[in-house]
Protein backbone atom coordinates (compact mmCIF):
# COMPACT_ATOMS: atom_id res chain seq x y z
CA UNK A 1 0.00 0.00 0.00
CA UNK A 2 2.67 2.88 1.19
CA UNK A 3 5.05 1.49 -1.60
CA UNK A 4 2.36 2.10 -4.41
CA UNK A 5 1.11 5.42 -2.90
CA UNK A 6 4.85 6.47 -2.70
CA UNK A 7 4.78 5.97 -6.46
CA UNK A 8 2.18 8.58 -7.05
CA UNK A 9 3.99 12.21 -7.81
CA UNK A 10 3.82 14.89 -6.07
CA UNK A 11 2.51 18.12 -7.92
CA UNK A 12 4.09 20.99 -7.73
CA UNK A 13 3.33 22.87 -4.82
CA UNK A 14 2.50 26.06 -6.85
CA UNK A 15 0.61 24.47 -8.88
CA UNK A 16 -1.39 22.68 -6.19
CA UNK A 17 -1.79 26.51 -4.51
CA UNK A 18 -3.14 27.52 -8.05
CA UNK A 19 -5.90 23.87 -8.21
CA UNK A 20 -6.94 24.16 -4.78
CA UNK A 21 -7.87 27.99 -5.40
CA UNK A 22 -9.47 27.25 -8.59
CA UNK A 23 -11.59 24.23 -6.67
CA UNK A 24 -12.15 26.91 -3.69
CA UNK A 25 -13.37 29.45 -5.79
CA UNK A 26 -16.15 26.81 -8.05
CA UNK A 27 -17.11 25.64 -4.56
CA UNK A 28 -17.66 28.90 -3.24
CA UNK A 29 -19.70 30.43 -6.14
CA UNK A 30 -21.83 27.23 -6.41
CA UNK A 31 -22.65 27.83 -2.69
CA UNK A 32 -23.33 31.35 -3.08
CA UNK A 33 -26.06 29.98 -5.92
CA UNK A 34 -27.09 27.64 -3.24
CA UNK A 35 -27.65 30.21 -0.64
CA UNK A 36 -29.30 32.98 -2.66
CA UNK A 37 -31.76 29.96 -3.88
CA UNK A 38 -32.15 29.29 -0.16
CA UNK A 39 -32.64 32.83 0.87
CA UNK A 40 -35.57 33.16 -1.88
CA UNK A 41 -37.33 30.21 -1.03
CA UNK A 42 -37.18 31.24 3.13
CA UNK A 43 -38.44 34.79 1.45
CA UNK A 44 -41.14 32.97 -0.41
CA UNK A 45 -42.28 30.92 2.82
CA UNK A 46 -42.79 33.91 4.57
CA UNK A 47 -44.83 35.68 2.16
CA UNK A 48 -46.92 32.68 1.61
CA UNK A 49 -47.27 31.92 5.25
CA UNK A 50 -48.58 35.58 5.55
CA UNK A 51 -51.07 34.99 2.83
CA UNK A 52 -52.01 31.65 3.44
CA UNK A 53 -52.59 32.49 7.01
CA UNK A 54 -50.50 29.31 8.53
CA UNK A 55 -51.65 29.08 12.04
CA UNK A 56 -49.25 26.90 13.60
CA UNK A 57 -50.72 26.73 16.83
CA UNK A 58 -53.61 26.05 15.74
CA UNK A 59 -52.17 23.31 13.11
CA UNK A 60 -50.52 21.17 16.20
CA UNK A 61 -53.50 22.10 18.59
CA UNK A 62 -56.16 20.03 16.31
CA UNK A 63 -54.13 17.87 14.20
CA UNK A 64 -55.34 15.02 16.22
CA UNK A 65 -58.84 16.07 14.71
CA UNK A 66 -57.60 15.22 11.34
CA UNK A 67 -56.28 11.67 12.30
CA UNK A 68 -59.85 11.42 14.96
CA UNK A 69 -61.62 12.38 11.95
CA UNK A 70 -59.99 9.76 9.57
CA UNK A 71 -60.43 6.99 12.35
CA UNK A 72 -63.87 8.22 12.40
CA UNK A 73 -64.66 7.78 8.88
CA UNK A 74 -64.24 4.36 9.51
CA UNK A 75 -66.55 3.91 12.15
CA UNK A 76 -70.77 2.42 11.73
CA UNK A 77 -73.33 5.15 13.29
CA UNK A 78 -76.28 2.55 12.98
CA UNK A 79 -77.49 -0.91 12.65
CA UNK A 80 -76.95 -3.65 15.19
CA UNK A 81 -73.02 -3.09 15.09
CA UNK A 82 -73.36 0.56 15.61
CA UNK A 83 -70.13 1.78 17.43
CA UNK A 84 -67.41 -0.50 16.01
CA UNK A 85 -65.67 -0.65 12.78
CA UNK A 86 -67.16 -0.42 9.53
CA UNK A 87 -65.32 -3.79 8.75
CA UNK A 88 -67.06 -5.56 11.01
CA UNK A 89 -70.68 -5.04 9.06
CA UNK A 90 -70.20 -4.24 5.49
CA UNK A 91 -73.58 -5.00 4.33
CA UNK A 92 -74.62 -2.13 6.83
CA UNK A 93 -71.48 -0.03 5.88
CA UNK A 94 -72.04 -0.08 1.97
CA UNK A 95 -76.09 0.33 2.56
CA UNK A 96 -76.28 2.69 -0.19
CA UNK A 97 -74.68 0.35 -2.96
CA UNK A 98 -77.45 0.25 -5.61
CA UNK A 99 -77.72 4.07 -5.57
CA UNK A 100 -73.57 4.96 -5.55
CA UNK A 101 -72.79 2.16 -8.11
CA UNK A 102 -75.22 3.85 -9.98
CA UNK A 103 -73.58 7.29 -9.44
CA UNK A 104 -69.90 5.74 -9.89
CA UNK A 105 -71.45 4.55 -13.48
CA UNK A 106 -73.01 8.09 -14.09
CA UNK A 107 -69.31 9.84 -13.15
CA UNK A 108 -67.16 6.68 -15.97
CA UNK A 109 -69.67 7.44 -18.86
CA UNK A 110 -69.36 11.08 -17.58
CA UNK A 111 -65.41 10.95 -17.71
CA UNK A 112 -65.89 8.53 -21.44
CA UNK A 113 -68.30 11.33 -23.32
CA UNK A 114 -66.28 14.25 -21.97
CA UNK A 115 -62.98 12.58 -23.07
CA UNK A 116 -64.65 11.40 -26.61
CA UNK A 117 -65.73 14.26 -27.51
CA UNK A 118 -62.84 16.46 -26.24
CA UNK A 119 -60.43 13.84 -28.21
CA UNK A 120 -62.55 14.12 -31.25
CA UNK A 121 -62.31 17.85 -31.29
CA UNK A 122 -58.56 17.87 -30.09
CA UNK A 123 -58.28 14.98 -33.15
CA UNK A 124 -58.98 18.24 -35.84
CA UNK A 125 -57.24 21.19 -33.77
CA UNK A 126 -54.24 18.90 -33.57
CA UNK A 127 -53.70 19.19 -37.13
CA UNK A 128 -54.27 22.76 -37.60
CA UNK A 129 -51.70 24.23 -34.83
CA UNK A 130 -49.00 21.29 -36.45
CA UNK A 131 -46.17 23.67 -36.95
CA UNK A 132 -44.84 21.42 -39.93
CA UNK A 133 -48.39 21.07 -41.44
CA UNK A 134 -49.88 24.08 -41.44
CA UNK A 135 -47.72 27.50 -42.78
CA UNK A 136 -50.34 30.19 -41.86
CA UNK A 137 -48.91 31.90 -38.79
CA UNK A 138 -52.69 33.18 -38.49
CA UNK A 139 -53.83 29.54 -38.04
CA UNK A 140 -51.13 28.25 -35.50
CA UNK A 141 -51.56 31.60 -33.12
CA UNK A 142 -55.58 31.21 -33.39
CA UNK A 143 -55.69 27.43 -32.85
CA UNK A 144 -52.89 27.19 -30.37
CA UNK A 145 -54.28 30.20 -27.77
CA UNK A 146 -57.78 28.44 -28.30
CA UNK A 147 -55.92 25.18 -27.10
CA UNK A 148 -54.28 27.17 -24.48
CA UNK A 149 -57.41 28.46 -22.98
CA UNK A 150 -59.42 25.77 -22.44
CA UNK A 151 -56.29 23.55 -20.73
CA UNK A 152 -55.54 26.65 -18.18
CA UNK A 153 -58.92 27.25 -17.21
CA UNK A 154 -59.83 24.38 -14.31
CA UNK A 155 -62.70 21.78 -15.52
CA UNK A 156 -64.39 22.85 -12.30
CA UNK A 157 -64.54 26.87 -13.32
CA UNK A 158 -66.23 25.80 -16.77
CA UNK A 159 -68.15 23.42 -14.72
CA UNK A 160 -69.87 26.17 -12.39
CA UNK A 161 -70.06 28.47 -15.11
CA UNK A 162 -72.11 25.63 -17.29
CA UNK A 163 -74.68 24.09 -14.32
CA UNK A 164 -76.12 28.02 -14.91
CA UNK A 165 -76.27 28.01 -18.50
CA UNK A 166 -77.37 24.10 -19.10
CA UNK A 167 -78.97 23.23 -15.59
CA UNK A 168 -78.20 20.77 -12.93
CA UNK A 169 -76.81 17.18 -14.37
CA UNK A 170 -74.42 15.07 -16.13
CA UNK A 171 -74.70 17.66 -18.84
CA UNK A 172 -72.55 20.71 -17.62
CA UNK A 173 -69.93 17.75 -16.36
CA UNK A 174 -69.71 16.43 -19.81
CA UNK A 175 -69.19 19.62 -21.59
CA UNK A 176 -66.81 20.89 -18.74
CA UNK A 177 -64.47 17.77 -19.03
CA UNK A 178 -65.01 17.67 -22.74
CA UNK A 179 -63.79 21.61 -23.24
CA UNK A 180 -60.60 20.95 -20.46
CA UNK A 181 -59.62 17.50 -22.70
CA UNK A 182 -59.74 19.80 -25.96
CA UNK A 183 -56.90 21.58 -24.56
CA UNK A 184 -54.77 19.47 -22.89
CA UNK A 185 -55.26 16.65 -25.41
CA UNK A 186 -54.91 19.15 -28.42
CA UNK A 187 -51.30 20.45 -26.77
CA UNK A 188 -50.05 16.66 -26.91
CA UNK A 189 -51.40 15.58 -30.26
CA UNK A 190 -50.35 18.39 -31.95
CA UNK A 191 -46.56 17.73 -30.34
CA UNK A 192 -46.78 14.20 -31.74
CA UNK A 193 -47.69 15.29 -35.23
CA UNK A 194 -44.88 17.56 -35.15
CA UNK A 195 -42.49 14.99 -34.43
CA UNK A 196 -43.66 12.58 -37.50
CA UNK A 197 -41.66 12.02 -40.10
CA UNK A 198 -42.70 14.00 -43.35
CA UNK A 199 -41.22 12.35 -45.92
CA UNK A 200 -44.35 9.94 -46.75
CA UNK A 201 -46.55 13.49 -46.70
CA UNK A 202 -43.88 14.92 -48.92
CA UNK A 203 -44.22 11.75 -51.39
CA UNK A 204 -48.57 12.01 -51.61
CA UNK A 205 -48.26 15.81 -51.96
CA UNK A 206 -45.83 15.20 -55.36
CA UNK A 207 -48.62 13.37 -56.66
CA UNK A 208 -50.87 15.88 -56.36
CA UNK A 209 -52.77 14.73 -53.69
CA UNK A 210 -54.92 17.14 -51.60
CA UNK A 211 -53.79 18.47 -47.93
CA UNK A 212 -56.68 16.71 -46.66
CA UNK A 213 -55.81 13.85 -48.69
CA UNK A 214 -51.93 13.66 -47.57
CA UNK A 215 -52.51 14.02 -43.47
CA UNK A 216 -54.63 11.21 -43.91
CA UNK A 217 -52.30 8.53 -45.42
CA UNK A 218 -49.20 10.00 -44.77
CA UNK A 219 -49.70 11.39 -41.04
CA UNK A 220 -52.29 9.71 -39.43
CA UNK A 221 -50.41 6.26 -39.93
CA UNK A 222 -48.23 7.32 -37.76
CA UNK A 223 -49.83 9.11 -35.13
CA UNK A 224 -52.82 7.09 -34.49
CA UNK A 225 -51.86 4.33 -31.60
CA UNK A 226 -50.08 7.51 -29.83
CA UNK A 227 -53.58 9.99 -29.73
CA UNK A 228 -54.74 6.57 -28.23
CA UNK A 229 -52.67 6.27 -26.03
CA UNK A 230 -52.58 10.05 -24.52
CA UNK A 231 -56.65 9.70 -24.84
CA UNK A 232 -56.98 6.79 -22.09
CA UNK A 233 -54.18 8.49 -19.95
CA UNK A 234 -56.69 11.56 -20.42
CA UNK A 235 -59.83 9.05 -19.87
CA UNK A 236 -58.15 7.85 -15.97
CA UNK A 237 -57.60 11.53 -15.02
CA UNK A 238 -61.22 12.19 -16.19
CA UNK A 239 -62.50 9.63 -14.25
CA UNK A 240 -60.78 11.79 -11.19
CA UNK A 241 -62.04 14.70 -11.82
CA UNK A 242 -65.84 13.49 -12.62
CA UNK A 243 -65.76 12.36 -9.34
CA UNK A 244 -66.04 16.10 -8.18
CA UNK A 245 -68.04 17.36 -10.70
CA UNK A 246 -70.66 16.41 -8.20
CA UNK A 247 -69.44 19.32 -5.60
CA UNK A 248 -70.70 22.33 -8.11
CA UNK A 249 -74.03 20.28 -9.23
CA UNK A 250 -72.38 18.88 -12.32
CA UNK A 251 -73.64 15.03 -11.75
CA UNK A 252 -71.42 12.24 -10.39
CA UNK A 253 -70.81 10.37 -7.00
CA UNK A 254 -69.31 14.07 -6.23
CA UNK A 255 -72.78 15.60 -4.88
CA UNK A 256 -73.23 12.43 -2.38
CA UNK A 257 -70.15 12.71 -1.34
CA UNK A 258 -69.81 16.34 -0.30
CA UNK A 259 -73.48 16.15 1.28
CA UNK A 260 -71.98 12.97 3.35
CA UNK A 261 -69.15 15.21 4.28
CA UNK A 262 -71.01 18.51 5.38
CA UNK A 263 -73.90 16.68 6.94
CA UNK A 264 -71.56 14.07 8.64
CA UNK A 265 -72.37 11.20 7.51
CA UNK A 266 -69.32 9.53 8.85
CA UNK A 267 -69.13 5.94 7.52
CA UNK A 268 -70.89 7.41 3.82
CA UNK A 269 -67.57 9.06 3.59
CA UNK A 270 -65.46 6.00 4.11
CA UNK A 271 -67.89 3.50 1.72
CA UNK A 272 -67.91 6.31 -1.17
CA UNK A 273 -64.55 7.11 -0.83
CA UNK A 274 -63.56 3.44 -0.99
CA UNK A 275 -65.77 2.74 -4.14
CA UNK A 276 -63.79 6.18 -5.70
CA UNK A 277 -60.65 4.99 -4.93
CA UNK A 278 -61.41 1.06 -6.47
CA UNK A 279 -62.92 2.86 -9.44
CA UNK A 280 -60.25 4.81 -10.16
CA UNK A 281 -57.65 1.76 -9.60
CA UNK A 282 -59.54 -0.32 -11.82
CA UNK A 283 -59.69 2.41 -14.79
CA UNK A 284 -56.21 2.92 -14.19
CA UNK A 285 -54.88 -0.99 -14.52
CA UNK A 286 -57.32 -1.41 -17.58
CA UNK A 287 -56.26 1.60 -19.35
CA UNK A 288 -52.37 1.17 -18.33
CA UNK A 289 -52.64 -3.13 -19.89
CA UNK A 290 -54.44 -1.52 -23.07
CA UNK A 291 -51.87 1.26 -23.71
CA UNK A 292 -48.95 -1.52 -22.68
CA UNK A 293 -50.70 -3.43 -25.66
CA UNK A 294 -51.01 -0.59 -28.01
CA UNK A 295 -47.52 -0.33 -27.42
CA UNK A 296 -46.33 -3.59 -27.59
CA UNK A 297 -48.24 -3.98 -31.04
CA UNK A 298 -46.46 -0.72 -32.39
CA UNK A 299 -43.36 -1.81 -31.36
CA UNK A 300 -43.56 -5.42 -32.66
CA UNK A 301 -44.26 -3.42 -36.46
CA UNK B 1 -33.60 9.13 -68.52
CA UNK B 2 -36.33 11.56 -67.00
CA UNK B 3 -38.43 10.77 -70.03
CA UNK B 4 -38.08 7.37 -69.57
CA UNK B 5 -39.13 7.83 -66.56
CA UNK B 6 -42.39 10.09 -66.80
CA UNK B 7 -43.34 7.61 -69.79
CA UNK B 8 -42.96 4.62 -67.38
CA UNK B 9 -45.35 6.70 -64.81
CA UNK B 10 -47.91 7.31 -67.77
CA UNK B 11 -48.02 3.91 -68.51
CA UNK B 12 -48.60 2.99 -65.31
CA UNK B 13 -51.21 5.27 -64.64
CA UNK B 14 -53.03 4.86 -67.34
CA UNK B 15 -53.60 1.18 -66.34
CA UNK B 16 -53.70 0.92 -62.15
CA UNK B 17 -55.77 -2.37 -62.53
CA UNK B 18 -52.39 -3.83 -64.37
CA UNK B 19 -49.99 -2.61 -60.94
CA UNK B 20 -52.81 -4.62 -58.76
CA UNK B 21 -52.68 -7.44 -60.54
CA UNK B 22 -48.77 -7.45 -60.73
CA UNK B 23 -48.14 -6.64 -57.48
CA UNK B 24 -50.66 -8.43 -55.19
CA UNK B 25 -49.16 -8.60 -52.38
CA UNK B 26 -49.49 -4.56 -52.01
CA UNK B 27 -52.90 -4.39 -52.85
CA UNK B 28 -54.25 -6.81 -50.94
CA UNK B 29 -56.66 -6.29 -48.26
CA UNK B 30 -55.95 -6.38 -44.47
CA UNK B 31 -59.21 -7.70 -43.25
CA UNK B 32 -57.80 -8.47 -39.89
CA UNK B 33 -56.54 -5.29 -38.90
CA UNK B 34 -59.47 -3.28 -40.80
CA UNK B 35 -62.14 -5.64 -38.85
CA UNK B 36 -59.99 -4.11 -35.42
CA UNK B 37 -59.80 -0.45 -36.61
CA UNK B 38 -63.68 -0.64 -38.06
CA UNK B 39 -64.51 -2.74 -34.64
CA UNK B 40 -62.81 -0.32 -32.23
CA UNK B 41 -64.33 3.14 -33.66
CA UNK B 42 -67.64 1.10 -33.51
CA UNK B 43 -67.39 0.41 -29.86
CA UNK B 44 -66.61 3.76 -29.07
CA UNK B 45 -68.93 4.93 -30.64
CA UNK B 46 -71.30 2.62 -29.06
CA UNK B 47 -70.02 3.61 -25.41
CA UNK B 48 -71.02 7.67 -26.28
CA UNK B 49 -74.17 6.50 -27.51
CA UNK B 50 -75.20 4.52 -25.04
CA UNK B 51 -73.94 7.33 -21.92
CA UNK B 52 -76.16 10.25 -24.06
CA UNK B 53 -78.87 7.80 -23.50
CA UNK B 54 -78.15 6.69 -19.63
CA UNK B 55 -77.04 10.29 -18.71
CA UNK B 56 -80.23 11.86 -20.51
CA UNK B 57 -78.89 14.16 -22.54
CA UNK B 58 -81.65 15.73 -24.49
CA UNK B 59 -80.70 17.50 -27.53
CA UNK B 60 -82.85 20.41 -26.64
CA UNK B 61 -81.40 20.81 -23.68
CA UNK B 62 -78.21 20.97 -25.58
CA UNK B 63 -79.33 23.66 -28.08
CA UNK B 64 -80.84 26.07 -25.36
CA UNK B 65 -77.95 26.26 -23.13
CA UNK B 66 -75.70 26.88 -25.76
CA UNK B 67 -77.92 30.21 -26.48
CA UNK B 68 -77.37 30.61 -22.97
CA UNK B 69 -74.13 30.21 -22.72
CA UNK B 70 -73.40 32.89 -25.57
CA UNK B 71 -75.30 35.18 -24.50
CA UNK B 72 -73.41 35.31 -21.07
CA UNK B 73 -70.23 35.44 -23.25
CA UNK B 74 -71.75 38.32 -25.02
CA UNK B 75 -72.49 40.23 -21.40
CA UNK B 76 -68.72 39.50 -20.30
CA UNK B 77 -67.42 42.06 -22.47
CA UNK B 78 -65.34 44.16 -21.75
CA UNK B 79 -64.22 42.47 -18.71
CA UNK B 80 -64.43 44.50 -15.30
CA UNK B 81 -63.60 44.89 -11.46
CA UNK B 82 -65.95 47.21 -11.00
CA UNK B 83 -64.63 49.62 -8.70
CA UNK B 84 -60.94 49.73 -6.94
CA UNK B 85 -62.02 48.25 -3.72
CA UNK B 86 -62.99 45.24 -5.23
CA UNK B 87 -59.63 45.27 -7.21
CA UNK B 88 -57.81 44.91 -4.09
CA UNK B 89 -59.82 42.48 -2.78
CA UNK B 90 -59.60 40.19 -5.64
CA UNK B 91 -55.99 40.57 -5.73
CA UNK B 92 -55.79 40.44 -2.42
CA UNK B 93 -57.67 36.43 -3.28
CA UNK B 94 -55.05 36.08 -6.12
CA UNK B 95 -52.03 36.18 -3.78
CA UNK B 96 -53.38 34.04 -1.63
CA UNK B 97 -53.30 31.65 -4.43
CA UNK B 98 -50.00 31.98 -4.97
CA UNK B 99 -48.79 31.45 -1.35
CA UNK B 100 -51.25 27.80 -0.91
CA UNK B 101 -50.04 26.42 -4.51
CA UNK B 102 -46.30 27.61 -3.12
CA UNK B 103 -46.36 26.54 0.56
CA UNK B 104 -48.61 23.67 -0.77
CA UNK B 105 -46.37 22.29 -3.12
CA UNK B 106 -42.98 22.62 -0.68
CA UNK B 107 -44.53 20.83 1.59
CA UNK B 108 -45.96 18.29 -0.34
CA UNK B 109 -42.19 17.85 -1.33
CA UNK B 110 -40.44 17.77 2.10
CA UNK B 111 -42.65 15.86 3.65
CA UNK B 112 -42.57 13.20 0.36
CA UNK B 113 -38.99 12.89 -0.10
CA UNK B 114 -38.04 10.10 2.73
CA UNK B 115 -41.58 8.19 1.68
CA UNK B 116 -40.10 8.36 -2.35
CA UNK B 117 -37.01 6.82 -0.96
CA UNK B 118 -39.11 4.14 0.95
CA UNK B 119 -41.18 3.29 -1.81
CA UNK B 120 -38.16 2.95 -4.31
CA UNK B 121 -36.87 -0.61 -5.13
CA UNK B 122 -32.83 0.19 -5.01
CA UNK B 123 -33.51 1.97 -1.60
CA UNK B 124 -35.55 -0.47 0.19
CA UNK B 125 -35.33 -3.99 -0.69
CA UNK B 126 -38.40 -5.38 1.60
CA UNK B 127 -40.82 -5.79 -0.99
CA UNK B 128 -43.70 -5.40 1.61
CA UNK B 129 -42.76 -1.90 2.65
CA UNK B 130 -42.72 -0.66 -0.71
CA UNK B 131 -45.79 -2.24 -1.43
CA UNK B 132 -47.91 -1.01 1.45
CA UNK B 133 -46.19 2.35 0.66
CA UNK B 134 -47.06 2.50 -3.10
CA UNK B 135 -50.39 1.69 -2.55
CA UNK B 136 -51.11 4.30 0.45
CA UNK B 137 -49.55 6.89 -1.85
CA UNK B 138 -51.70 5.94 -4.58
CA UNK B 139 -55.00 5.83 -2.61
CA UNK B 140 -53.82 9.27 -1.02
CA UNK B 141 -53.47 10.53 -4.66
CA UNK B 142 -56.58 8.99 -6.03
CA UNK B 143 -58.69 11.56 -3.19
CA UNK B 144 -59.02 15.18 -5.16
CA UNK B 145 -57.76 17.94 -3.71
CA UNK B 146 -61.32 19.48 -3.19
CA UNK B 147 -62.48 16.28 -1.17
CA UNK B 148 -59.15 16.74 1.09
CA UNK B 149 -59.93 20.63 1.46
CA UNK B 150 -63.45 19.69 2.85
CA UNK B 151 -61.06 17.49 4.99
CA UNK B 152 -58.94 20.25 6.01
CA UNK B 153 -61.58 22.42 7.27
CA UNK B 154 -62.86 19.70 9.62
CA UNK B 155 -59.63 20.34 11.21
CA UNK B 156 -58.52 23.83 11.23
CA UNK B 157 -61.31 25.64 9.89
CA UNK B 158 -62.28 27.87 6.72
CA UNK B 159 -59.69 29.53 5.11
CA UNK B 160 -56.78 29.49 3.17
CA UNK B 161 -54.58 26.99 5.50
CA UNK B 162 -57.19 24.29 4.77
CA UNK B 163 -56.29 24.49 1.35
CA UNK B 164 -52.38 24.71 1.62
CA UNK B 165 -53.16 21.17 4.06
CA UNK B 166 -55.29 19.87 0.83
CA UNK B 167 -52.60 20.40 -1.96
CA UNK B 168 -49.70 19.24 0.71
CA UNK B 169 -51.76 15.98 1.34
CA UNK B 170 -52.83 15.37 -2.62
CA UNK B 171 -49.44 16.02 -3.85
CA UNK B 172 -47.78 14.43 -1.27
CA UNK B 173 -49.34 11.21 -2.94
CA UNK B 174 -48.25 12.49 -6.24
CA UNK B 175 -44.65 13.02 -5.45
CA UNK B 176 -44.34 10.00 -3.44
CA UNK B 177 -44.94 8.14 -6.74
CA UNK B 178 -42.89 10.22 -8.69
CA UNK B 179 -40.19 10.85 -6.81
CA UNK B 180 -39.58 6.87 -6.05
CA UNK B 181 -39.86 6.38 -9.67
CA UNK B 182 -37.08 8.93 -10.33
CA UNK B 183 -35.11 7.41 -7.26
CA UNK B 184 -35.17 3.86 -9.27
CA UNK B 185 -34.05 5.09 -12.36
CA UNK B 186 -31.15 6.66 -11.18
CA UNK B 187 -27.46 6.13 -12.46
CA UNK B 188 -26.28 3.32 -9.99
CA UNK B 189 -22.42 3.89 -10.64
CA UNK B 190 -21.57 6.26 -8.22
CA UNK B 191 -23.88 4.20 -5.38
CA UNK B 192 -21.05 1.31 -6.53
CA UNK B 193 -18.78 3.59 -6.24
CA UNK B 194 -19.59 4.28 -2.54
CA UNK B 195 -20.15 1.05 -1.52
CA UNK B 196 -17.44 -0.28 -2.86
CA UNK B 197 -14.94 2.47 -0.88
CA UNK B 198 -16.77 1.13 2.12
CA UNK B 199 -19.87 2.95 2.62
CA UNK B 200 -23.18 2.25 4.62
CA UNK B 201 -26.34 1.73 3.47
CA UNK B 202 -27.15 5.72 4.36
CA UNK B 203 -23.97 6.70 2.60
CA UNK B 204 -24.44 5.59 -0.33
CA UNK B 205 -28.44 7.03 -0.19
CA UNK B 206 -26.78 10.16 0.81
CA UNK B 207 -23.42 10.43 -1.66
CA UNK B 208 -24.44 8.50 -4.08
CA UNK B 209 -28.31 8.79 -4.90
CA UNK B 210 -29.30 12.11 -3.52
CA UNK B 211 -26.61 14.31 -5.54
CA UNK B 212 -27.78 12.59 -9.16
CA UNK B 213 -31.89 12.74 -8.20
CA UNK B 214 -31.75 15.95 -6.47
CA UNK B 215 -32.04 18.38 -9.51
CA UNK B 216 -34.39 15.89 -11.27
CA UNK B 217 -37.01 15.89 -8.22
CA UNK B 218 -36.61 19.94 -7.97
CA UNK B 219 -37.53 19.93 -11.58
CA UNK B 220 -40.79 18.00 -11.24
CA UNK B 221 -41.84 19.81 -7.68
CA UNK B 222 -41.48 22.90 -10.04
CA UNK B 223 -43.03 21.33 -12.42
CA UNK B 224 -46.24 20.66 -10.80
CA UNK B 225 -45.92 24.38 -9.41
CA UNK B 226 -47.91 25.47 -11.96
CA UNK B 227 -50.80 22.76 -11.98
CA UNK B 228 -51.11 23.43 -8.07
CA UNK B 229 -51.41 27.41 -8.68
CA UNK B 230 -54.91 26.11 -11.23
CA UNK B 231 -55.80 23.67 -8.76
CA UNK B 232 -55.55 26.57 -6.05
CA UNK B 233 -57.68 29.03 -7.79
CA UNK B 234 -60.57 26.53 -7.37
CA UNK B 235 -60.27 25.72 -3.95
CA UNK B 236 -62.06 28.68 -2.62
CA UNK B 237 -65.44 27.14 -4.01
CA UNK B 238 -65.13 24.79 -1.05
CA UNK B 239 -64.29 27.41 1.85
CA UNK B 240 -60.89 26.84 1.54
CA UNK B 241 -58.88 30.26 0.53
CA UNK B 242 -57.80 31.66 -2.85
CA UNK B 243 -59.94 33.70 -6.13
CA UNK B 244 -62.16 30.42 -6.41
CA UNK B 245 -64.67 31.88 -3.67
CA UNK B 246 -64.71 35.31 -5.34
CA UNK B 247 -65.21 33.06 -8.92
CA UNK B 248 -68.13 31.56 -7.55
CA UNK B 249 -70.04 34.22 -5.95
CA UNK B 250 -69.57 36.57 -9.16
CA UNK B 251 -71.41 33.74 -11.26
CA UNK B 252 -73.96 33.16 -8.50
CA UNK B 253 -74.80 37.21 -8.94
CA UNK B 254 -74.85 37.30 -12.24
CA UNK B 255 -71.88 39.85 -12.78
CA UNK B 256 -70.55 37.63 -15.82
CA UNK B 257 -68.20 40.61 -16.15
CA UNK B 258 -66.42 40.37 -12.99
CA UNK B 259 -66.47 36.30 -14.03
CA UNK B 260 -64.57 37.64 -17.20
CA UNK B 261 -62.59 39.62 -14.87
CA UNK B 262 -61.26 36.76 -12.40
CA UNK B 263 -60.58 34.20 -15.14
CA UNK B 264 -58.20 36.48 -17.46
CA UNK B 265 -56.46 37.14 -14.18
CA UNK B 266 -56.69 33.66 -13.16
CA UNK B 267 -55.08 33.27 -16.95
CA UNK B 268 -52.05 35.63 -16.34
CA UNK B 269 -51.25 34.48 -12.95
CA UNK B 270 -50.82 30.37 -14.15
CA UNK B 271 -49.01 32.03 -17.27
CA UNK B 272 -46.47 34.01 -15.11
CA UNK B 273 -45.96 31.00 -12.57
CA UNK B 274 -45.46 28.58 -15.75
CA UNK B 275 -42.45 31.04 -17.12
CA UNK B 276 -41.05 31.68 -14.01
CA UNK B 277 -40.22 27.68 -12.63
CA UNK B 278 -39.97 26.95 -16.18
CA UNK B 279 -37.00 29.67 -15.92
CA UNK B 280 -35.94 28.44 -12.58
CA UNK B 281 -35.97 24.85 -13.93
CA UNK B 282 -33.62 26.03 -16.51
CA UNK B 283 -31.39 27.51 -14.25
CA UNK B 284 -31.40 24.42 -11.88
CA UNK B 285 -30.77 21.22 -14.53
CA UNK B 286 -30.30 22.40 -17.32
CA UNK B 287 -32.36 22.25 -20.99
CA UNK B 288 -31.16 18.57 -21.75
CA UNK B 289 -32.07 16.66 -18.14
CA UNK B 290 -35.22 19.28 -18.64
CA UNK B 291 -36.23 16.98 -21.45
CA UNK B 292 -35.39 14.18 -20.07
CA UNK B 293 -37.87 14.56 -17.39
CA UNK B 294 -40.92 14.38 -19.04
Amino acid sequence: MRTSLATVPALPPLRLAQLEGQYAGAIGAKRAKTFVGLALVVGMIGFSAIFGEVDLVKFFSHITAFTSYIGRIFVLDSGPHSGQLTIADPVEWFWGIARWSRLIGETILIAYLGTFVGGIVAFFAAFLAARNLVQSQVVLFIVRRLLEFCRTVPEIAFAMIFVVAFGFGPLPGVLALAIHTTGALGKLFFEVVENADLKAMDGLTSTGATWVASVRFAVMPQVLSNFVSYALLRFEINVREGAIMGLVGAGGIGQDLIEAIRKFYYSDVSAILVLIVITVSVIDLATEALRSRLISREAGH
Amino acid sequence: MTSARSSFFAAALADPHAIAVRHPEIFRIDWATRAKVVGTVVVSFGIAAAAVVFLDIEWQRVLTGFTRLGRFVAVMLPPTYGDTDKLVLYLHAMLETIAIAFLGTLLASVLALPFGFLAARNVVAQKLIHFVTRRGLDAIRSVDKLIWALIWINVVGLGPFAGVLAIMTSDFGLFGKLFSEAIEAADQKASEGVVSSGGGHLHRVRFGLLPGVLPVLIGQVLYQMESNTRSATIIGIVGAGGIGAHFQEQIRLNEWQHVAFLTLLMLITVAVIDYVSTKVRFAIIGTDKLNATH
